[in-house]
């Protein structure tokens, strides 16, 4: 177990560093530039920001210098954000999309884990039909039409909730639900595949022999095998559930950190490209170790594969 | 009577694995069904327009956002703009006798356009994003995870942590980065998506051929002098066919809904032309006052999903393959 973890860890870093380097010559070789905004920039003033961020210096010399402060936990500062901090860009959004990702995801599995045991305990009934179906419905609604008709009812019609924006304490509940109701469609329908695989196994057919009460072979026996294909699927869902999702936040028009991503790409802001795509695959390099240490734990045979 | 040899031949010929999942397939009358429709759904988007009079880019600003099923009276002029001939109005209206009516029975959208046109040409657009991106995405993905699948080792261990790097790499940035540099082009914006959804179809099929490729019939092909590549593409990779359709029918919507999520960014399908996620999300932005701007496109959108998910779990079931493992 531990050759495994460490085994495991070394590969964590080097595709963090992969994905560093990856990232760094990429965004550069897609053209345009920080500075080419709609306000075109005199030859003098561009020269100064140049000099400013360093763009100026030779590629290596620019790779080796973000690369230091990187390692130095120094984001740099926004390239278009003037004065503005990545650190501080990140402090003031991520907050936001953390609480909304944590709450959908709390919804996602309130919902989509009792449904997906239901239905493989009660195979092929109408309620395991019932419940897939409406799964499926989950998973093929655009955020985008869910998001407007949720708002439409809950916030226009009953007025429970505000339609828009980042006031109230209660403003993170549409979002959530929003969000959560989508993965809890594919969680639901994983919990399924993965309870039915287990319950045709020998081992629940000897738990069935000894007499053990249902409710006893699913939670105790069956629970255990039966969920690894969802925490297989919600370490990596985890990192982009967190971060935030650019259309939700369009719909809501939060202040989260999804914006961002999309935002810098277009905006070219090289530095904060790079602390967001940092913070996303060290997040998800990260959640995706423990996801693996944790299956190999529940399932010893991934450890020698 | 005595039967002859080609009779006892075929009773007891096996069955093979394409026939077994077909049987099973036919009894999951689910999964029929959504086939049937889906057939049905790319039937009418693709042959639909031959028979609906409308242009789905031909605007009409006095019929702006009007319910479904409003009449509009056509004029020799809007006939024409609509891709008809003079001929053909000669012929209908024989000389002014017959006024020609024609019915928009999903209504139009805010410029006048009638929207069961679009949705037909949207239906093209989405459908054609979704199967080629798939195909790309396919093409790709077996070749790179049965070349790391067969190599195993240290080729292996390099290959697949390339595959884990891309996979760390935001989704969108990816995308747009992409999109940005093919200047919005569909038929790049297909091979954009491809080129990223191929990542989990390579570990799929990674993972399938790493246990073959250590059978007998594998190291017989070997004995024999087969080329690597002859032995991937004739021997190893018809064995994983079965993961690689069923994972294929849950990426086609899966792209479907990314064209979708990519349009409302404004980065997908330029107007005038039409996808039904553009469609979508110009429904979403009018549903409170024009619901049929929403519902039709969304119908249409969600229903062919919904088969494509149904028609694969109903392949997986047929097939029985413990895909998706890794």
């Amino acid at each position: 177990m531990l050759r495994f973890t460490l085994s495991r860890f070394i590969q964590s870093i080097v595709v963090i560093f992969a994905v560093f380097t990856l990232t760094f010559f990429m965004v550069r070789v897609v053209k345009g530039d920080p500075f080419a905004g709609e306000k075109a920039m005199t030859p003098d003033v561009r020269r100064v920001m140049e000099t400013r961020y360093g763009l100026d210096r030779p590629l290596y010399e620019q790779y080796f210098r973000t690369l230091g402060s990187y390692l130095q936990g120094d984001l740099m500062p926004s390239m278009k954000y003037q004065g503005m901090w990545n650190a501080r860009i990140i402090a003031d959004s991520f907050p936001i999309s953390l609480t909304i990702g944590l709450a959908a995801l709390a919804v996602a599995l309130s919902i989509g884990l009792p449904a997906g045991i239901i239905a493989a305990v009660r195979r092929n009934s109408w309620v395991d039909y019932s419940a897939m179906s409406l799964a499926l419905v989950g998973i093929c609604l655009p955020t985008f039409v869910m998001g407007p008709v949720l708002a439409l009812i809950f916030g226009l019609h009953f007025r429970w909730f505000n339609v828009a924006g980042w006031f109230e304490s209660t403003d993170w509940v549409l979002p959530s639900v929003t969000m959560g109701l989508i993965y809890a469609a594919y969680i639901a329908r994983m919990t399924r595949g993965g309870m039915l695989e287990v319950l045709n196994q020998d081992f629940i057919r000897t738990a069935r022999a000894k007499g053990l009460s249902e409710g006893r072979i699913i939670i105790r026996h069956a629970l255990r095998g039966g969920l690894i294909p969802v925490v297989a699927f919600l370490g990596p869902a985890l990192a982009g559930i967190t971060t935030g999702s650019f259309i939700i936040e369009k719909i809501y028009n939060l202040p989260g950190l999804g914006q961002h991503f999309v935002r810098s790409v277009f905006d070219r802001d090289y530095s904060l490209i790079m602390a967001t795509v940092m913070l996303f695959a060290t997040l998800l390099v990260t959640v995706n170790f423990f996801t693996d240490v944790l299956i190999g734990w529940l399932n010893p045979r991934v450890r020698f594969a | 009577m005595t039967a002859t040899a080609e009779e006892i031949d075929d009773s007891i010929r096996g069955r093979s694995l394409w026939q077994d999942a077909w049987a099973r397939l036919r009894r999951n009358r689910l999964a029929v069904l959504c086939m049937v429709l889906l057939t049905g759904i790319i039937f009418t988007c693709f042959i639909g327009p031959w028979f609906c009079p409308w242009n789905p880019e031909i605007q009409n600003l006095k019929l702006r956002a009007t319910p479904p099923g409003t009449m509009e009276t056509l004029t020799e002029a809007s006939w024409v703009n609509h891709g008809g001939t003079a001929e053909e109005w000669r012929e209908l209206t024989n000389g002014g006798a017959n006024p020609q009516k024609r019915r928009h029975w999903f209504g139009t959208d805010t410029l006048g356009r009638d929207l069961l046109a679009r949705t037909l040409r949207g239906g093209q657009v989405s459908l054609m994003v979704g199967l080629v991106a798939t195909l790309v995405a396919l093409i790709i993905g077996v070749a790179y995870g049965a070349a790391a699948g067969y190599a195993g080792g240290r080729t292996d261990d390099i290959m697949m942590r390339a595959v884990d790097t891309l996979r760390a790499l935001p989704f969108m940035i990816f995308v747009i980065l992409l999109t940005t540099m093919f200047e919005k082009n569909l038929l790049l914006i297909f091979l954009a998506i491809g080129a990223v959804e191929w990542l989990t179809m390579a570990r799929i099929v990674r993972a399938q051929v790493l246990g073959l490729a250590r059978q007998e019939f594998v190291d017989a092909a070997r004995s024999l002098g087969l080329q690597p590549g002859r032995i991937i593409f004739r021997h190893i990779v018809p064995n994983v066919l079965g993961p690689v359709i069923v994972y294929a029918t849950l990426t086609v919507p899966a792209v479907m809904l990314l064209e979708a999520g990519l349009s409302f960014l404004g980065l997908g399908v330029q107007a005038p032309d039409s996808s039904w996620g553009t469609l979508i999300d110009d429904g979403a932005t009018n549903m409170e006052s024009f619901w049929w701007l929403l519902v039709f496109p969304s119908a249409f959108f969600s229903l062919t999903l919904f088969c494509l998910n149904f028609a694969g779990d109903g392949l997986r079931d047929a097939l029985d393959v413990k895909s998706a493992k890794d």
